[in-house]
């Protein structure tokens, strides 16, 4: 044994090649930017909750304080039952939507599959602006509450839910569409009713998906900050109350310590579901046969029926909330115009926060996937560096577990301080581009990931045997194989920094004010209309990016991707 | 030693690789000439791969070192040592275009473009796709992916071509196409060859030498020949061609026993009158002899099953004399014919090479 040790002490070193050097180079600086731009600030936030206002450090005080103020700890519990219940439904509508797309023979599935998405093009601030003109004081269709008030915690849960479908559907729908044909024949062979099947082949094969779902909407609907701001009224959330400890009542502490109970959750909910989906790769194997599902007339009558409810539901909000934007003035005047996007008469930001959040959407877009794909690259491909690699995949998967508005105060902390020479990028363009692209790294780093490990592991090795330098191979098979994922990384940056407001609400300043932030300043200054009008414009932009994308997809298979076709 | 490393193109010395606790390669030494074609040969898990990998300095080998040429490559990066490789894969880029692909490894800065236009054609012209320049690799058959693959690896003449169970993705009668089309191309290029291969045919058709390896040790080295007809232990007289094994006992010094029969032996390993031995006989090695010829061990068996194979018949025999429920022969399907033969007959063998002997284990 004590030989065994000395030898593998004198193991060997490989001498590192030019491109070895790089690529670990590259790690080490988008390392180093995840480094500067999550861990430190993270940091900065965690010392700032033991600290008091002048920078003493007080231990648990701070802590102590806020568990005995039954006014802010409430939110715990308020916070925890919001999720929860918004989990419960989220997963039950989307189960249902899931099972219909995937196990029916419905009409119109690919409709449904994209009204189902729209609720990602929209800031989580809308679906509670157009709750306030449905069941609002004054809304149209209060008296379905029964005298409840939309303003609380019933407001909060039909907003998550709207906001949270989505997330659960793509899920759901993966969940199902890997699940084995063979076992639904081998159960029908053996007489199995369709009520056995259900239970015991279709439930078991899609659970790791819905243990997924339930974290990813649990995470979502306790962090979110856009509804509860907009229609909770007087129920407090933690969320919300970071931001009127940060903005009300500038005491950053209480916002610090605040954040870190939010952080604990979403934390913990996020480590739980990495190992769960760990789980799932082994369901699949290569030989599996992709279910097809027969025609059943009542029960693709029953999907079709539960699928137009669902697109109601969606469309509804929206078109409440363009009804919004379009009404003179509501409920007094009812005749239509424009007026309400005359934004340069509010205050907010006016057209200018829209053109700030189109380059900003833009620049998060472009310099991110730049960021993200080329560390995914390197990290992926590398030779040897093991540790530095397992380094940097943990800092990768960190963004995901940190709620936006944890991110954004953390900054506060991080880049407002003096001491900090970052110091002046602290209300710049630059900060909410940065926030952005390390606000939602992970889930683009996952996408470039899969991308890059259904490539060949052997390009790299035949590259190099061919004495090419790895960039060359970069340039000329990686990124051209990899451009559908390129894209659907930069799209999905690009309409989450135009839909975001949790992060980069601590972050705008006086010329970089943006359009999702400008729907919350005009909704709390009781400017809704135009609020709604500002949502939509960010609605339409989303969407007319997605179907941009969409089409051009189409024309990079047909035109580039030529070498994909078997002719 | 440094003679060695003068006189042989590529020398391994005491060459080990550990992945954590597990040994995929202990203490490999190993000597390869110039232009020689050498065949890793062994079970899937016996360190093949991982040998011709630390060759190519892909997987670093935990110690132990490989000298190319005279110079020490042991801890140089891929890109550092001078060779061609060809995946089992064949990692063809998909999509750059056959010509692009073969091309790959020549564009460089120093070489004008007519020059490697030329080149390129010379090499499809020489695997015998020149007029796929412009196809897509996903419009290949496997077999020309593959033979691009060898063209792309071959396109900057390197000196030594390692070759990772080229074949072994393809359908056997293009594999066997290509065994020959690959050997010959070897012959003409003269290019130092090292490859991987489970498949023993492979390896007896196309290697000047066979290195077998079993749990990351070389069990054998030689050429195909010896390799079949005098291997070295019972593992690789089992992995190469079929063997019967039976049990035996040393009589004297060239005599041994097996059952009730007699035989001569050659005496290839150290017996000590008494031992108890494994004999071992290939299938052809038995041949059916004539009732008139005497011979002190004649073997009396009975045809349990009958194979046909086509030009060869394989019978699956017992024999009470040699205390053998199961043993195989082959006879040409000719005297098969010749002899009438059928399931439950009994027949005379004798046999008519000794047996190799193997310490019993």
């Amino acid at each position: 044994m004590a030989e065994a040790i000395a030898k593998s002490g004198a193991e060997l070193k490989q001498k590192l090649s030019r491109d070895d050097v790089l690529m670990r180079g590259l790690i080490a600086v988008v390392g180093l930017y995840l480094l500067v731009t999550l861990v430190l600030p993270l940091y900065a936030m965690l010392s700032k909750s033991f600290k008091d206002h002048d920078g003493n450090f007080i231990g648990l005080a701070n802590y102590i304080e806020y568990f005995s103020t039954p006014a802010l700890s409430a939110s715990i519990v308020n916070s925890l039952f919001i999720a929860s219940i918004t989990t419960f439904i989220t997963l039950t509508l989307a189960f249902g939507l899931a099972y219909g797309l995937m196990r029916s023979n419905m009409p119109f599935k690919a409709f449904f599959k994209i009204v189902a998405m729209v609720p990602i093009l929209v800031p989580s601030l809308l679906p509670g602006i157009a709750l306030v003109y449905l069941f609002g004081r004054q809304g149209f269709m209060n008296w379905a509450l029964f005298g409840h008030d939309i303003y609380g915690p019933i407001g909060i849960v039909i907003a998550e839910v709207f906001f949270t479908l989505p997330h659960a559907l793509i899920i759901l729908t993966t969940a199902f569409s890997i699940s084995d044909a063979r076992l639904y024949e081998a159960a029908q062979v053996l007489n199995a009713s369709k009520f056995k099947i259900f239970w015991t082949v279709t439930l078991p094969g899609a659970r790791y998906g819905v243990i997924s779902a339930a974290f990813v909407v649990f995470t979502l609907a306790i962090t979110d900050f856009g509804a509860p701001k907009v229609i909770g009224g007087d129920f407090n959330v933690l969320a919300t109350d970071i931001y009127k400890q940060v903005i009300g009542q500038q005491n950053f502490e209480m916002g610090a310590v605040v954040s870190v109970v939010l952080l604990i959750p979403a934390a913990l909910a996020f480590f739980v579901d990495r190992i769960v989906q760990k789980k799932q790769v082994a369901l699949l194997t290569s030989r599996a046969v992709a279910y097809e599902p027969k025609p059943n007339k009542l029960f693709d009558h029953c999907m079709l029926a539960y699928a137009i409810l669902f697109s109601v539901f969606i469309l509804g909000m929206i078109a409440v909330c363009q009804y919004a934007a379009l009404v003179k003035f509501y409920p007094y005047n009812l005749s239509l115009s424009l007026k309400n996007y005359n934004f340069d008469l509010m205050d907010g930001g006016g057209w200018a926060a829209y053109w700030n959040s189109l380059k900003m959407a833009g620049l998060t877009a472009v310099i991110g996937t730049c960021i993200i794909f080329v560390g995914a690259y390197v990290v992926e491909k590398v030779r040897g560096f093991t540790q530095g690699r397992m380094l940097f995949q943990f800092l990768a998967m960190l963004p995901m577990a940190v709620p936006g508005l944890v991110l954004g105060l953390a900054y506060i902390f991080f880049f407002n301080s003096p001491a900090n020479p970052l110091n002046t990028l602290y209300h710049t363009m630059a900060i909410l581009v940065i926030s952005t692209i390390t606000h939602f790294y992970t889930v683009s780093h996952l996408t470039a990931t899969t991308a890059l490990k259904q490539m060949d592991s052997e390009f790299e090795d035949v590259s190099a045997s061919l004495k090419q330098p790895v960039f060359k191979m970069f340039r000329q098979v990686t990124v051209p194989v990899s451009m559908p994922a390129i894209l659907d990384i930069s799209i999905y940056l690009f309409v989450n920094a135009m839909t975001t407001v949790s992060a980069v609400v601590f972050l705008y300043g006086p010329d970089t004010n943006l359009a999702s932030v400008a729907v919350l300043n005009m909704d709390d200054a009781g400017d809704i209309a135009p609020a709604a009008a500002m949502g939509m414009m960010i609605f339409y932009t989303a969407a007319g990016v997605k179907l941009l994308h969409y089409f051009s997809t189409l024309g990079l298979y047909k035109s580039t991707q030529r070498w994909r076709s078997k002719s | 030693m440094s003679i060695n490393k003068a006189s042989h193109y590529l020398v391994i010395e005491n060459l080990t690789k550990r992945f954590g606790e597990f040994v995929a390669l202990q203490d490999i030494n190993l000597n390869i000439n110039e232009s020689e074609f050498v065949c890793f040969l062994g079970p899937s898990g016996c360190g093949k791969t991982t040998l011709l990998r630390a060759i190519a300095g892909l997987d670093l080998q935990s110690s132990g070192n490989i000298f190319q040429a005279g110079k020490d490559i042991s801890v140089l990066p891929p890109s550092g040592r001078d060779f061609g490789i060809v995946f089992q894969s064949y990692a063809l880029f998909p999509n750059l275009t056959v010509a692009k692909n073969v091309s790959y490894g020549l564009e460089n800065a120093k070489i004008p473009k007519d020059q490697i236009n030329k080149r390129v054609n010379e090499l499809l012209e020489m695997v015998g796709l020149p007029e796929k320049a412009n196809a897509y690799p996903a419009n290949l058959s496997g077999g020309q992916q593959q033979r691009i693959a060898l063209a792309r690896a071959l396109a900057t003449s390197p000196s030594l071509l390692l070759l990772d169970e080229p074949l072994s993705a393809l359908d056997a009668k293009v594999r066997v196409f290509l065994r020959h089309e690959i050997k010959q191309l070897q012959r003409k290029l003269g290019v130092t060859t090292i490859m991987v291969t489970h498949d023993q045919e492979e390896a007896l058709t196309m290697a000047d030498r066979i290195v077998v390896m079993k749990q990351g040790v070389i069990e054998q080295i030689g050429s195909p020949n010896e390799i079949y007809q005098q291997p070295k232990s019972v593992f690789v007289a089992d992995f190469i061609g079929t063997m019967n094994f039976f049990e035996a006992q040393v009589m004297a010094d060239n005599q041994i026993k097996i059952g009730e029969l007699q035989f001569e032996h050659d005496s290839n390993i150290d017996t000590v009158v008494g031992e108890r031995v494994t004999a071992a006989v290939r299938p052809e090695e038995f041949v059916i002899s004539q009732q008139v010829e005497s011979s002190e061990h004649k073997i009396e068996a009975t045809i349990r099953e009958i194979e046909f194979l086509g030009s060869l018949v394989r019978l699956r025999l017992s024999s009470k004399q040699m205390q053998a429920k199961s043993f195989i022969m082959n006879i040409e399907e000719r005297m098969f014919r010749a002899n009438a033969l059928d399931e439950g007959d009994t027949i005379s063998l004798s046999v008519i090479t000794s047996p190799r002997l193997y310490p019993h284990d």
